[in-house]
């Protein structure tokens, strides 16, 4: 078992996310995050899935994507040749025996407070999935009132692009 | 030329080769119906009794004819009533385009009546479906739905046009029927590698599928196992794809597959396995299953094949493409010893096989057999009829057996026989059991109307045979709910529909009725009281392997 995560470039339209999502449904794939977004042309829209399994599992989600008449590219993004990046927003209770070693923590990740009231702070923070958790972890020290975070956005190094378009 | 919408779908249906369509009228496809009215000389509707009938009917024409099936419904339970029959379609790869209207696009949303989403509905049981947008939409839309009911590996579509777009005109521009998208073709290295594996095998088996049938196949398969000298079984949705009596031939695998094909399937060293998935009905326990075997696995849709098993070489490509290929790679050889053993196979199976005379499952096949034409299509509904019709049948030409495999629909016979009818014009059978047929015999009615020349074989048990089966194996005896004594006259009933038939009690009954049935101007029942615990054997258990096989029950 191990996490991946695949790059997925959909038609852009209505109900095409409701395909996708479903056939993860009905055929029990484990889907730890998801994201959707726009992309750099209007005829696409790009999902970023991460899901964990063995190699047979993944090979099944990636065979199993590609047969949706919908979805036009397909394509695993190794870590090592890959940047992802995810965006969390973290409220903590502002409690003034805490404050203090909150600001330690979000410092040395270089989180961000976005918003700062009485009673809670809003810290910002990008980064890896597995440094995301780490500081979340971290956070649970102290009082989470709420999380929020974006799953992942990811694009490999280099001149190669899921459309393999020549650059 | 400027067409409403309605127009534009019979049109284009006109100009993708359809010449039948099956369906059944409503509200908010009466426009469609409208335009099949004004078009009626150019393309034939069939009005069944029910939907589900249609959608069976649409899959049985597809089944025999290898051309898409056309269903045509109204919104809400016009469409809710194809479910069952687009989810057949679509577990047996079957290709179908489906098209049902919906209320007028401002509504869609509201609950308005007979409103539903059949889009949603049907996503998980399409190969792709659609909401038309625009009628500048449709025509393209359509001839799209056809293009990828055929390619690649078949399935059904659906397309939901609402009222507004059925009425809404636009310019419309014949085009030529659409091509399916080129046969995917195999990788060259791959299949030499598969090559050399069957080179190096002593005891090649040929395991194929409803996919061979899909890829026209036939005969390649044929020309492969002579070269390699191997003997062929194949799945439930294999049968007819070669020739029942020819001597390669072993028959069905699976829970009540053909003994000698089973067991040599199980001790071959390599398995050539040909447009099949692996089902469980198939594989029993996935664990044991051809555990001395090295399998290579062809298959149009890479999914596939690493699903079910881990195959020694998984080859993604159209069937028909990839065996010719992997013919040019191989030099002919001869298994002498291999064939030794299955001869000892046949010998066993032989010695097994029922004796007894009389009206049972197995005597009223082979008076069947007598009565069937080469292309006699055959029609099953589900139970143990559809196997003792898979094991005991002739068959002399693809595409004559028409069953529903991987949804196992109950009261899929007798839409799917008229369907396969209207496809073939061949006077068509349809191997029923008293459960199945109390399913959708409604659709009598239409097989009277359209004087379709069917002969209804009935298996009348008076219970649930293969459930009553799995309960006196494995559940003590206890028969819950699948006694039916029920006081249903089946002669009576077909009488009142507009037709005929007769009650066969005794064997020597039973051939003066197929006699008549297959003279008859129309449908015609025969209605054969069998023993209720009749059973069907041999019998895999379920989730079991062959060391589990049952074939004998009792004395």
């Amino acid at each position: 078992m191990h996490e991946f995560t695949l790059a997925v470039l959909v038609k852009n339209k209505y109900g095409v996310l409701n395909r996708v999502t479903s056939m993860f449904r009905r055929r029990r794939f484990n889907i730890r995050s998801l994201s959707v977004s726009e992309t750099e042309t209007d005829e696409y829209s790009r999902i970023t899935v991460t899901s964990y399994g063995c190699d047979t599992e993944k090979c099944q989600l990636i065979d199993q994507l590609s047969k949706l008449v919908d979805v036009c590219f397909v394509r695993e993004l190794a870590d090592k040749d890959s940047v992802g990046f995810e965006l969390l927003l973290v409220k903590i209770r502002n409690d003034p025996e805490n404050r203090a070693a909150v600001r330690d923590t979000a410092d040395s990740y270089g989180a961000e407070t976005v918003d700062y009231t009485r009673e809670s702070v809003i810290l910002k923070l990008t980064g890896s999935t597995r440094k995301i958790n780490a500081f979340i972890d971290l956070m649970r020290d102290f009082s989470i009132l709420e999380i929020c975070r974006t799953g992942v956005a990811s694009l490999e190094r280099g001149n190669t692009t899921i459309r393999k378009i020549k650059i | 030329m400027i067409l409403s919408g309605a127009d534009i779908v019979v049109r284009t249906l006109i100009e993708q080769g359809c010449d039948v369509v099956f369906g059944y009228p409503g509200g908010q496809i009466i426009n469609v119906y409208d335009s099949l009215y004004k078009y009626r000389d150019e393309l034939t509707h069939i009005l069944t009794a029910h939907e589900q009938g249609a959608s069976h009917a649409a899959d049985g024409y597809a089944r025999a004819t290898g051309k898409v099936g056309v269903v045509i419904a109204t919104s809400g339970p016009g469409a809710t009533n194809l479910v069952t029959g687009i989810a057949t379609a679509y577990l047996d790869s079957i290709p179908m385009v489906a098209i049902t209207g919906n209320v007028f696009s401002s509504y869609i949303g509201s609950d308005s009546f007979q409103e539903i989403d059949i889009t949603g509905i049907t996503l998980p049981i399409t190969k792709h479906n659609y909401v038309i947008g625009s009628v500048d939409e449709l025509a393209d839309t359509i001839r799209e739905a056809f293009r990828l009911a055929v390619s690649g590996r078949p399935g059904p579509v659906l397309i939901d046009i609402p009222k507004d777009i059925q009425i809404a005109k636009c310019e419309h521009e014949p085009k030529a029927p659409c091509v399916p998208d080129e046969r995917i073709h195999a990788d060259d290295i791959s299949i030499k590698e598969a090559a050399e594996c069957i080179s190096e095998a002593e005891r090649p088996f040929i395991y194929f599928g409803g996919g061979l049938i899909s890829s026209h196949a036939e005969d390649e398969l044929m020309q492969l196992a002579d070269l390699i000298d191997a003997p062929i079984g194949c799945s439930l949705m294999g049968i007819s794809g070669v020739e029942t009596d020819h001597p390669r031939f072993l028959g069905m695998q699976g829970m009540h597959g053909h003994y000698a094909s089973s067991v040599a399937m199980h001790r071959a060293d390599c398995i050539i396995s040909l447009g099949v998935r692996f089902n469980d009905r198939v594989t029993g326990n996935r664990e044991k299953f051809a555990k001395n075997a090295k399998i290579i696995h062809i298959d149009v849709d890479s999914s596939e094949l690493s699903k079910i098993i881990s195959p020694a070489y998984a080859i993604r490509g159209d069937v028909k493409y990839t065996v010719k290929k992997l013919i040019e790679y191989l030099a002919p050889v001869k298994h002498s010893q291999w064939w030794e053993t299955i001869k000892g196979l046949r010998a066993e199976e032989t010695a097994i096989m029922d004796k007894r005379e009389g009206l049972t499952p197995l005597r009223v096949m082979e008076q069947l057999n007598r009565h069937l034409l080469p292309d006699t299509p055959v029609a099953t509904d589900v139970g143990q009829h559809q196997m003792w019709a898979a094991q005991y049948l002739n068959f002399k030409k693809s595409r004559r057996f028409i069953s529903s495999g991987g949804l196992g629909t109950m009261g899929f016979g007798i839409g799917a026989a008229i369907g396969a009818q209207i496809g073939t014009g061949k006077h068509t059978v349809l191997v029923t059991g008293d459960g199945s047929f109390g399913m959708c015999l409604q659709e009598l009615a239409t097989a009277v109307s359209y004087k379709i020349p069917l002969v209804i074989l009935m298996l009348n048990n008076g219970v649930l045979g293969m459930v009553r089966q799995w309960q006196t194996l494995f559940f003590n005896e206890h028969y819950s709910n699948t006694v039916l004594d029920r006081k249903t006259d089946f002669v009576q009933l077909i009488k009142a529909f507009g037709s005929d038939g007769v009650r066969v009690n005794n064997i020597d009954e039973l051939s003066p009725a197929l006699e008549k049935a297959f003279s008859y101007d129309g449908p015609y029942l025969i209605e054969c009281m069998i023993d209720k615990d009749e059973f069907v054997l041999p019998m895999l258990p379920p989730g079991g392997s062959m060391d589990d096989i049952i074939v004998k029950v009792g004395d």
